[in-house]
């Protein structure tokens, strides 16, 4: 058998594509409605498990209320990531093109895999929400053991090729070609993936975390304190809580990886211009084209925060040609994404910390009313560390798709429409977006009691 | 069969699976649209509905699967199909997020005016997709699709006779399908009048695609005579043969009652099609580009046949289960309760496992931000997952323990 010969892929030469912005903003707007779906995917599983499993050692039937009602809310937002999902796989190739037919053969096999896990994902969902009081009490907690798992591996596999593009291995370029392709080797031997892999899963557990306790806290504001309430809004915030501090030491292990592997990733998250020694960090600021202005700036704390030495060497964006590294008008976006994460993070992890020490020394939630208006922002803004973490590294890898191998404006589609296709999508995701809300609310206006009440019957 | 065409044959059983499973599926929402108004109408989409409700989602997986496996082992007809064929493409995915959303949203509605609209949202979003896919398939059979990015004519490759009778056929199908299987479960759940409402639904949707296959087939021989050849002789007129056969059996047990057996003989007359179009486009999977040459090469074809193989044996027997307590009536309106004796549980962690978690924190931490070797900082990594999930377990217990007071 051949490998794919050069003449064929000289059909996919560079093309001019005039709404190339255009198709990276329909591709970042489709991603950005993705991705808190498969926070949900990841970590409700888990807390509805569970809240199911102590049911079974308690007897106590508000357990049992509680991992219905959100075995509900976890197949309906698993509706809405199956079809969102959907759309991201067929713009691998509406949109990229190019990248596909170059690479197709390296990474794609990883979409494979994760359908596997999603399939099975899927099976064992429907097999959990539709088998309450249908299946045996064992049966119907052990099916959601493969929910569970099923959602770790779609992840890793997913986030694999990410890895990938950010640090691609497996093949050699000759010609424009991929030759002597491992896919195996290119994927699952990256040793890049983990810290992403890891970061995202975290990232999942506190969205969830944080979002369902905001609602629960915005509750208690509201008055509503039984011992219903109470206990759902203990369950998912624990999740938060403990993940979010842990989250810290995994985002300055990714920091660091990526300060070895793309340094001018890097740099961009600061805006350094200049390769220095003992870099300072800046707090807020402005990146001008040439350096950060108005920013606090921290001395040696780059340095020390990327390479554990005070003095160490940070590369710089000019360490690059220009039009190897992000443009100047992008270099804002993905500090302010960065920080805007990081800063976020370490609120989301005091308030986590908080909450565990009360709950250790004292044995109770907190008791101001402060503390719980804090969850009630923190859910929106775990939502919006998210989006800045994947801002910041799929903006800072630009301009290529392919790190250092594949540039975006080389992976675009020739075909028209693309701002029909933007616009048309954008429509649809605003509808879906009030459909989800809607859905949410409608799950939620059930009282907790009357479903406690029935449940005891 | 050569290496490079194992991944083609994939596809073509991803294809089917996505036809006959998932087809029925959108063939509800033809159900739903014609329901009429009144209260036998709700009843019938009422029922349309929570049949598919436990399998639905796992069935549209599988066109993920064909996609993955075609991007993988044929990158650049992939590529070449996903530009020229982008608008068909792209009515089938907002038809997909539409008609999933509405599915999702109508478990929640109340009122009869909400729930129209969501049913015809529904209906009518199923129709467009499987009609847009059908349509693309129709392209690339048609030879309209050439190798290149967006090479083609975005509107006549699918806008065309042999797409057009392809998408309507599709959808007829789909119908026809979705007809039988429902009369099938409705016999289980004995509800003799949903059982006669699907019964009529599918020998009627049968005739009709049945009458359209035929057009569809002066169509081809019209518009696209080189694949009207493939299914003229050899394994493509077998195909077609076997089509219509099937087609007419499932008509036949349909009207005797035999309605699980015409199940897969409707399965099968689908199945036959996908088969026929495969055999009478071979060996070419777009207009001068061969299977063999359009084959990404050895390591990936062989990488897609191993993850096939180590998926299936993950999937194989949850879909069993599935299927098994799908079609034995577990899902079905009953209930088993057990009664669990109360027991008063929680308290404060316990010393000794907190200390424990405790060491994983620390130890981990340090590991993961000092250590420079790879395998120590995969033991830190783990160590903090370890706690994470212990101290999940713990601490959750102990502060519920408090709050269900």
């Amino acid at each position: 058998m051949n490998a794919l010969s050069a003449a064929l892929l000289a059909a996919f030469p560079p093309v001019n594509q005039q709404y190339l912005a255009e198709a990276r903003q329909m591709q970042a707007m489709s991603f950005a409605v993705h991705i808190p779906l498969v926070c949900f995917a990841i970590a409700l599983p888990s807390i509805v498990v569970f809240t199911e499993w102590r049911y079974w050692r308690t007897g106590d039937p508000l357990y049992r209320t509680l991992a219905r009602r959100w075995s509900k809310v976890m197949i309906s937002l698993f509706a809405f990531g199956v079809v969102t999902g959907t759309v991201l796989s067929f713009e691998l190739g509406l949109l990229w093109p190019n990248f596909m037919a170059t690479f197709g053969s390296v990474f794609g096999f990883a979409f494979a895999a994760e359908g596997f896990s999603f399939f099975v994902e899927a099976i064992f969902i429907s097999i959990y929400v539709y088998g309450w009081d249908r299946l045996s009490k064992r049966m119907h907690l052990l099916s959601g053991i493969p929910v569970i798992v099923a959602g770790f591996a779609g992840s890793l596999f997913v986030i694999s090729v990410n890895g990938f593009m950010n640090h691609p291995s497996g093949f050699t370029m000759q010609n424009g070609r991929a030759v002597d392709v491992h896919p195996a080797a290119a994927l699952l031997g990256n040793s890049f993936f983990w810290h992403e892999l890891i970061h995202m899963y975290l990232s999942g557990f506190m969205v969830t975390g944080f979002v369902m306790a905001a609602v629960y806290a915005w509750g208690w504001l509201k008055g509503r304190r039984g011992r219903v309430e109470l206990t759902a809004l203990a369950i998912p915030l624990t999740v938060a809580s403990l993940a979010s501090p842990v989250q810290g030491i995994v985002g300055d292990w990714a920091a660091r990886t990526v300060a070895q592997e793309q340094p001018v990733k890097l740099a961009a998250f600061e805006g350094l211009q200049t390769t220095t020694r003992g870099a300072s960090e800046h707090l807020l600021g402005w990146y001008n084209g040439s350096s950060v202005v108005y920013g606090i700036a921290i001395p040696d704390l780059l340095s020390f925060l990327a390479f554990h030495d005070p003095n160490a060497t940070v590369q710089g964006l000019d360490a690059v040609a220009p039009q190897d590294r992000p443009p100047a008008t992008l270099i804002n976006v993905i500090r302010f994404a960065f920080q805007g994460m990081v800063g976020i993070g370490m609120l989301l992890a005091l308030i986590g910390v908080l909450f565990i020490a009360i709950g250790v020394r004292k044995r109770r939630l907190p008791r101001s009313p402060w503390f719980y208006r804090a969850l009630v922002i923190a859910g929106p803004l775990s939502v919006i560390a998210l989006i800045c973490g994947w801002v910041t590294t799929e903006v800072g890898r630009q301009p290529f798709i392919v790190y250092n191998v594949m540039r975006t404006t080389d992976a675009v589609t020739g075909a028209g429409g693309i701002p029909v296709g933007y616009g048309a999508l954008a429509l649809v995701y605003l509808a879906l977006a009030v459909a989800v809300v809607w859905v949410l609310r409608r799950l939620a206006r059930v009282p907790l009691e009357m479903g406690v009440a029935d449940a005891a019957r | 069969m050569p290496l490079a065409d194992v991944p083609v044959a994939l596809m073509l059983v991803g294809l089917t699976a996505y036809m006959v499973l998932a087809g029925a599926d959108f063939g509800t929402g033809l159900w739903e649209l014609t329901a009429g108004r009144d209260t036998f109408g709700v009843r019938l989409r009422d029922y349309a509905h929570d049949a598919m409700g436990p399998v639905w989602e796992a069935n549209h997986v599988w066109l993920i699967f064909v996609l993955a496996v075609f991007w993988s082992a044929y990158p650049i007809a992939f590529a070449s199909v996903f530009t020229t064929l982008a608008g068909p493409l792209f009515v089938a995915v907002l038809g997909i997020i539409l008609r999933g959303s509405a599915y999702a949203v109508r478990a929640v509605v109340r009122s009869d005016r909400e729930r129209g609209l969501v049913d015809q949202i529904f209906a009518l979003s199923s129709i467009a997709t499987p009609f847009a896919l059908g349509a693309a398939i129709g392209g690339i059979a048609s030879g309209r699709v050439p190798v290149g990015n967006s090479a083609g004519n975005l509107i006549t490759s699918w806008l065309n006779p042999t797409s057009i009778i392809i998408g309507v056929i599709a959808v007829a199908a789909s119908g026809h399908l979705a007809a039988v299987y429902l009369a099938a479960d409705a016999r289980r759940q004995v509800e003799p009048r949903l059982l006669g409402a699907f019964r009529t639904r599918a020998l009627v949707s049968g005739v009709v695609a049945g009458a359209l296959a035929l057009i569809g087939l002066t169509v081809l021989r019209a518009d696209t005579p080189h694949l009207f050849s493939g299914l003229d002789q050899g394994a493509g007129l077998g195909a077609v043969l076997v089509s219509g056969a099937a087609g007419v059996m499932t008509i036949g047990l349909v009207w005797f009652g035999r309605y699980e057996l015409a199940r897969y003989a409707g399965a099968t007359a689908v199945a036959a099609i996908i088969a026929g179009w495969a055999a009478a486009q071979a060996p070419d999977i777009l207009p001068g580009l061969s299977i063999e040459a359009a084959s990404a090469g050895r390591a990936t074809v062989v990488t897609v046949i191993v993850v096939m193989a180590i998926g299936a044996l993950a999937l194989v027997p949850s879909l069993f289960l599935l299927f098994r307590l799908f079609l034995k009536g577990a899902f079905d309106p009953s209930a088993i309760r057990e009664s669990i004796p109360a027991r008063q549980e929680g308290g404060r962690i316990p010393r000794s496992l907190a200390g424990i978690l405790v060491v994983l924190l620390v130890v981990g931490s340090a590991l993961t931000v000092f250590a420079d070797a790879g395998w120590a900082q995969a033991l830190g990594v783990a160590a903090l997952i370890v706690f994470l999930a212990g101290g999940f377990i713990a601490f959750a217990t102990s502060i519920t323990g408090e709050t269900s007071r």
